[in-house]
């Protein structure tokens, strides 16, 4: 199987929607003629033209709220954020307008949009620029939340947020842009709503999204090397839908829970999923649900710092062993 | 006071010319049907037993509507802010559905759901209905996207009160209107206040509040409200801008509201002298105005008159009639029309969890 980065299996689905489905537009800072920020739309101006590939201005309220609005007379946009930290100004757009409107409407209306981009502290950007807002926005109800940690998923979730008919916001890390990983040449497509368990184990769950989930999986290595720990790495890959009964499952196996999550601690995806666990599988459960989220201040830009400020390897094998 | 006096005879404009007495007529049933709609629904909100909420209403404003929206054919679409009843009975909605809304029921035209102001009928191209101040501009430039993106020749009329056009995100949409050539009009109903606060205490500006467009290098022009000739004239030019050149307009439409912000507005009779609204609805009523100026023409005579008021009231008490008999949303309501494929139990819909309570 080929090997491809984050980055180009993300311009596969992006190019391979493009061809399937004359709806589909991609609009955003740069993604033309320049080729992508981050260079995830790198070709496809060239190869689809003006109408298809659209360079907007740095005026994300406008042209995400022109998105919205296209997408409710049936066009399908996938904007690029070029951060999701810049989503913050389009925040009535996105919360309001593309998550509101089919309620308001009584199911009249709906918004087939996706909005993308990355949304990762780690680059020492400072923190005006490393926002995790998976949590923010997954707490509306009527919107779609996606964090793909690895080629594959990115290519097959992008896939199915562009076909769906709801808001579907697909939250990627420039830190894995460059990371390669096994894809298929043959087109798939990854359902939202489905987890995944990127690795099996048997004495503590690892419940990760996003780079998280690498992190984790680099725990697991380590417990399993150096303290003869079995864990087991469930991959949430989406936020909202979310796949209860992965997590469910791997907790009844383990008994054991450590949540790895980039985000802030209050109100973090992983709070959600701690209360899930608690609820469903007290019973389950031989010791607390602990957690290992970024250090709670807003994203410092020293580079060394920042490194631990995210949730590492290190300390997700602290954690565990606390309730070994 | 005396009333203003026309500088030019907009009743002469081509688009006007071609208006068969019936169609003016109907002008007229339509001002009279908002009106009368909006007074059923303020003596019900104000009886304080179906209505939650807030209301905004537009009497004072029918002639803005009611002369745009007669301009739309099959590819023109519509979208306003918050006060917006006026717009969903213009563009075909029924008074039934409207109230049934206002009331919170099942059959209100978004199931109970969005209340006052959100409204929608995209089966007549109306998109709302939007809360948010100047929230909905760039929902109407991606309606104009939408248009051009698929070769259709149409427009979108974008309406916006004048406290709307301070608000950053019109702006953006402005540029972007510009800059992509999208076949959009904003309508600026400039009813002098937003809010509590006066068009000279809230907007900077030299000569009008549509003249800014001239910083993006977008036609405009000011409108008298008042007259609904005049109200026609100005936007067909600017709607055959947009059908003709896919360039967009800014349109200043002066009018006037009677009530305050929303019924629930408790300065509303504090921040303006009552001596003005009173000379607005003695000189400038919009359907006074139309009326006269149908008679003068012998269009109408006074009993045909009183008999459209006389139906569009009745249609209201029908209306209100019909909201309080129909039923409320069921509890289970509450989680549909959320997600499209939930409604539709599509594979999506049925992959994951979607609603987190339990």
């Amino acid at each position: 199987m080929p090997q491809i980065t984050y980055r180009k299996a993300l311009n596969d689905a992006l190019a391979e929607e493009l061809t399937r489905d004359e709806n589909v537009v991609i609009i955003g800072e740069e993604v033309a003629q320049y080729n992508g920020a981050y260079k995830v739309t790198e070709g496809l101006w060239k190869r689809f033209g003006d109408k298809r590939v659209v360079d907007a201005p740095i005026s994300e309220a406008g042209f995400i709220g022109l998105g919205v609005g296209a997408s409710m007379l049936g066009i399908r946009p996938v904007m690029e954020l070029m951060f999701w930290s810049f989503a913050f100004v389009a925040y009535d757009q996105i919360v309001n307008n593309a998550g509101c409107v089919r309620y308001m409407s009584g199911g009249l209306i709906n918004c087939p949009i996706v909005i993308r981009g990355p949304a990762n502290g780690g680059t020492n950007v400072g923190a005006t620029h490393s926002h995790t807002p998976e949590s923010i926005l997954a707490n509306n109800p009527g919107v779609k939340v996606v964090c793909p940690a690895t080629a594959y998923d990115a290519k097959g979730l992008m896939k199915s947020a562009i076909r769906d008919n709801d808001p579907v916001f697909v939250m990627e890390n420039t830190l894995l842009y460059g990371e390669t990983w096994e894809v298929p040449d043959e087109e798939y497509l990854i359902p939202l709503g489905v987890a995944d368990v990127k690795r099996e184990g048997a004495d503590v769950s690892l419940i990760a999204h996003g780079r998280a989930v690498l992190t984790s999986l680099k725990a697991a290595e380590i417990l399993a090397n150096e303290h003869g720990i079995s864990a087991e790495v469930v991959d949430l890959r989406s936020i909202r839908p979310l796949d209860e009964e992965t997590i469910l499952q791997s907790v009844r196996k383990t008994h054991r829970a450590v949540l790895v999550d980039e985000n802030k601690p209050f109100c973090a995806v992983s709070a959600q999923i701690a209360s899930l666990i608690q609820e469903k599988a007290f019973d389950d459960l031989d010791a607390p649900v602990l957690r290992v989220c970024s250090l709670d201040a807003p994203a410092i830009y020293s580079p060394p710092l920042e490194k631990t400020q995210l949730p590492t390897p290190e300390r997700v094998v602290e954690k565990v062993l606390s309730i070994r | 006071m005396e009333p203003v006096l026309e500088t030019k005879n907009f009743a002469e404009a081509e688009i006007n010319r071609k208006l068969k007495p019936a169609e003016k007529i109907n002008l007229l049933r339509e001002m009279f049907r908002i009106r009368r709609f909006e007074q059923a629904a303020l003596k019900h909100y104000q009886a304080g037993t179906h209505m939650g909420g807030f209301l905004h209403l537009y009497i004072g404003q029918e002639s803005v509507a009611t002369g745009t929206v007669s301009l739309c054919g099959e590819n023109d679409h519509v979208i306003t802010a918050y006060r917006d009843h006026g717009h969903a009975l213009a563009v075909g909605m029924s008074m039934n559905e409207c109230m049934a809304e206002l009331f919170g029921k099942a059959t209100g035209c978004s199931k109970g759901k969005g209340g006052s102001m959100h409204f929608f009928a995209p089966d007549k191209n109306y998109w709302g209905g939007h809360g948010i101040v100047a929230g909905q501009t760039p929902l109407g430039l991606g309606l104009a996207f939408a248009l051009k993106y698929k070769g259709r020749k149409g427009c979108c009329l974008c309406f916006l009160g004048d406290g709307a056009v301070n608000q950053g995100v019109y702006h953006e949409s402005l540029n972007l209107a510009a800059l992509w050539n999208l076949p959009v009009i904003y309508v600026i109903e400039n009813n002098g206040y937003s809010m509590g606060t006066s068009l000279e205490r809230s907007s900077a500006f030299k000569n009008c509040l549509a003249a800014r467009a001239e910083g993006y290098n977008i036609e405009w022009d000011q409108v008298n409200g008042e007259d609904i000739y005049e109200v026609r004239a100005k936007t067909w030019k600017a709607m055959q801008r947009a059908h003709d050149e896919s360039r967009p307009t800014v349109l200043e439409i002066d009018t006037y509201r009677y009530y305050g912000h929303s019924v629930a507005d408790a300065n509303a009779k504090k921040y303006r002298d009552p001596e003005e609204i009173e000379k607005y609805k003695k000189f400038h009523d919009p359907l006074q105005l139309w009326q006269k100026r149908l008679t003068e023409e012998g269009v109408i005579n006074e009993e045909q008159i009183a008999a459209l008021d006389a139906e569009a009231k009745a249609e209201a008490d029908a209306a209100v009639k019909f909201a309080e008999e129909s039923p409320l949303p069921e509890k289970a309501d509450i989680f549909s029309d959320v997600y499209y494929e939930v409604d539709r139990q599509t594979p999506a819909g049925r992959t994951g969890k979607h609603f987190f309570n339990d």
